[in-house]
């Protein structure tokens, strides 16, 4: 059991927990994720890190619903409430060193996670630039968490309504060929991480990138989060979640994320009917 | 004294009525027949099936009683090996084990020892169980990685000792294969949580969700005050035939579609959050108890059409033979001499697969004839869902996250027939030293493990113990 701090939708539907996790918080490094059963039917939802503080002995998520659990959660379960299952930190972590100016792309909800990683990058010496995009204005958040810990911010939007309009790989571009990076890490959703991957590799600068496959145990056991990098298969749960993205399979990434599509939808319609009796 | 030939038959859920359903197969023994069963046994001198049990359960001794009806007399004979009999009874390969050296076997069929060992079981549940008393108080502490067969015998064992125990378990339930693996059909979770209960009240602590080699490492486990530990954190990763298409939606490891089903219970979905999804027709791809498990549960899972493909025959196939007979009633087809070599898909989904037909060669390192591919026998099949089931890798992260620790070329923790590892103080059983093999060899290793660690407990810092 894991009791529910503190709730706060930081943006349209994207909402932040702080949960009682002493264990997880004190052994927590960048780029490592956990995993929580809301209830005894839940099911495992692995959550890249967003924030943790070992001394306080909590860890900070970043939620953003649109599934069946996910609506759950911050519909459901607010401060004071358990969590049945929370386990972590899973996953290796990020490899923070000194690699000159790096990069971070964080895009949608992945703003959340990229957030402990140029923290942490900066810390270790690196000259960071932090690219944050979203789809409008409202779906941003943390714009000042991200710049306390970069020497340089650029917030994009697809439609201009705050910063840049574009895409993430817009300033990516420009500052591949302005030549001054050496390092690029992106999160957030496939697609842009693909994109992000395909800019780096014209430029042929190493870009790590943090991959959320399907999860269910998440600790070792099962196989199903395997992915392809550079033609081999790996499992995102032990031998990531971050891998050099240039040698990701992402058309196949792609497909098995949609592997319960359809289930998935079928879920959250069952759990809205439910929703629809309560009230 | 006359001998009755054959085992009394045990009743069973009848096939065209268990495929639509997750309940138990067999239904155990009333008390009649497990009396008329018991007297069948000769209660030879000799006893070789005492050498034929992994944890030497007093086998004649346990059937003598049953057969005076003495019911509470026998299980408490069991429980003096075995703390998980309800378990044992129900998924050890008796046939390889303690029938297999049955007297009686000679001639006739040999005295159905697991079925009643799991009357006893089932008998005590009903009448209440007893809880032995823990040893007399060490002041030790040993943390157990695992709450698998190995680990949960191992931490009972240990409380025997009196060391204070507790188990640290990654998943969010107790059981570790028990409860992620062997579906509800052939041992049902309540069973599992009753034996996993009775550990508890023995005094052992088990605490959920943390990993080792995350949440805390083995060295960290010593600085908090544990003064040995023992690994049985299983099989981890699922083996794949590193053929092209593996990937495909559709594609699982055995792993993974049992979990979804039997921790998770995907089968009452929407219900339960975790989906699973199953086609028409289903290939399973192995020959164990692992392949048999996965078939069986397609077919529960509305599968029209269950095939197992096996590369070799059915005399080596390493499934118990109950396994394969259950299956087989059910409908599930079998490929013998078959070999997958490509999935096919469309639009990154499974759509039918290549295989290959083989021939049996020369016996390989593993005493079976290897099989041998047969060029241009190829040919397909179409499949919608294919299960891997052709076994694990070692669990990583202990061997991964644990310095001094001698692990082999294959993953798995070296360590000797008593659990000792290259490492002081830490000691290891089950799939991690193993590699993948069965719930009662784990048991055994935990059983064993626990007398090398109260030895190694009390040589290290003298009999008076911790206090």
């Amino acid at each position: 059991m894991a009791k529910i701090l503190k709730t706060k939708e930081i943006c349209t539907n994207i909402w932040e927990f702080i949960i009682e996790a002493p264990l997880i918080a004190s052994k927590a490094q960048a780029g490592q994720f956990l995993i929580l059963r809301l209830h005894e039917r839940g099911e495992r939802i692995p959550l890249t890190l967003a924030d943790w503080d070992p001394e306080a002995g909590t860890v900070t998520l970043v939620v953003q619903a649109v599934g069946k659990s996910t609506r759950e959660m911050v519909e459901r379960f607010g401060e004071g409430d358990e969590i049945r299952d929370v386990v972590g930190p899973l996953g290796l972590p990020s490899e923070i060193k000194r690699y000159g100016t790096v990069v971070c792309v964080g895009g949608g909800v992945g703003i959340a996670p990229i957030y402990p990683i140029a923290r942490a990058l900066k810390a270790a010496g690196n000259g960071v630039v932090t690219i944050a995009g979203a789809r409008r204005r409202d779906l941003l958040f943390w714009l000042d968490k991200l710049d306390a810990v970069s020497d340089e911010l650029i917030v994009t939007t697809d439609d201009g309504s705050f910063g840049r309009k574009g895409l993430v790989t817009e300033p990516l571009r420009e500052l591949l060929e302005a030549g001054r990076v050496d390092k690029i890490w992106a999160i957030g959703p496939a697609v842009m991480m693909k994109f992000c991957s395909l800019t780096a590799s014209e430029f042929d600068v190493p870009i790590v990138v943090s991959l959320n496959p399907i999860m269910i145990d998440g600790t070792g056991m099962c196989g199903v989060c395997r992915v392809e990098v550079a033609g081999e298969t790996k499992f995102a749960c032990v031998d990531g979640p971050e891998f050099e993205g240039d040698k990701v399979n992402w058309d196949l990434f792609l497909a098995r994320l949609a592997m319960y599509r359809d289930l998935e939808e079928k879920a959250l319609e069952a759990y809205r009917a439910t929703t629809e009796e309560r009230l | 004294m006359t001998i009755v030939p054959r085992k009394t038959p045990m009743r069973e859920q009848p096939p065209a009525e268990r495929i639509r359903n997750f309940h138990e197969v067999p239904l155990g023994y009333t008390p009649e027949e497990a009396v008329q069963e018991a007297k069948r046994c000769l209660q030879c001198k000799r006893a070789p099936c005492i050498q034929g049990c992994p944890v030497n359960i007093k086998i004649p001794q346990f059937i003598r009683r049953i057969a005076e009806g003495d019911f509470r007399g026998a299980i408490r004979k069991i429980k003096e090996d075995n703390y998980l009999p309800a378990i044992c009874g129900r998924v050890c390969p008796q046939e390889i084990q303690c029938e297999a050296v049955c007297t009686l076997g000679k001639k006739f069929e040999p005295v159905a020892i697991g079925r009643l060992e799991r009357f006893a079981a089932d008998w005590e549940y009903e009448a209440g169980v007893e809880i032995p008393p823990p040893g007399k108080p060490t002041g030790f502490r040993v943390a157990v990685v695992g709450s698998g067969p190995a680990g949960l015998t191992c931490a009972a064992e240990l409380r025997r000792y009196g060391h204070e125990v507790t188990i640290f378990e990654a998943l969010h339930e107790p059981g570790g294969v028990l409860v992620y693996g062997i579906p509800e059909f052939r041992l049902p979770k309540c069973i599992v949580t009753q034996e996993v209960e009775n550990v508890r009240r023995l005094g052992v602590e088990i605490r959920l969700n943390v990993v080792v080699g995350r949440t805390v490492t083995v060295d960290e486990l010593f600085a908090d005050g544990f003064h040995a530990v023992f690994v049985g954190s299983g099989a981890g990763l699922p083996r794949f035939l590193e053929i092209p298409g593996e990937s495909l939606v559709g594609v699982y490891s055995a792993n993974e579609f049992l979990t979804r089903v039997n921790l998770m219970r995907a089968y009452l979905f929407p219900e339960y959050d975790t989906p699973i999804k199953v086609g028409r027709r289903v290939a399973v791809v192995g020959g164990g108890n692992v392949a048999m498990d996965a078939a069986r549960t397609a077919l529960r899972l509305g599968a029209e059409e269950v095939m197992v493909l096996y590369r070799r025959t059915e005399a080596e196939m390493p499934a118990r033979a109950e396994e394969v007979h259950h299956a087989k009633e059910e409908g599930v087809e079998f490929h013998f001499l078959v070999n997958p070599v490509r999935f096919l898909g469309e639009d990154g989904v499974l759509r039918g697969v290549e295989c290959v037909r083989m021939e049996l060669g020369e016996p390989d390192a593993s005493g079976r004839r290897r099989p041998i591919p047969i060029e241009g026998s190829n040919f397909t099949m179409e499949v919608d869902t294919a299960i891997i089931a052709i076994g694990n890798s070692p669990h990583p992260l202990i061997p991964r996250t644990t310095p001094g620790l001698e692990v082999s070329r294959q993953g798995t923790i070296v360590a000797d027939d008593l659990g000792v590892t290259s490492r002081e103080g830490v000691f290891a059983g089950g799939d991690i030293v193993t590699g993948a093999a069965t719930v009662i060899l784990a048991m055994g290793a935990g059983k064993r493990a626990a007398y090398a660690i109260d030895r190694y407990l009390r040589e290290k810092y003298g009999r008076k113990g911790a206090g």
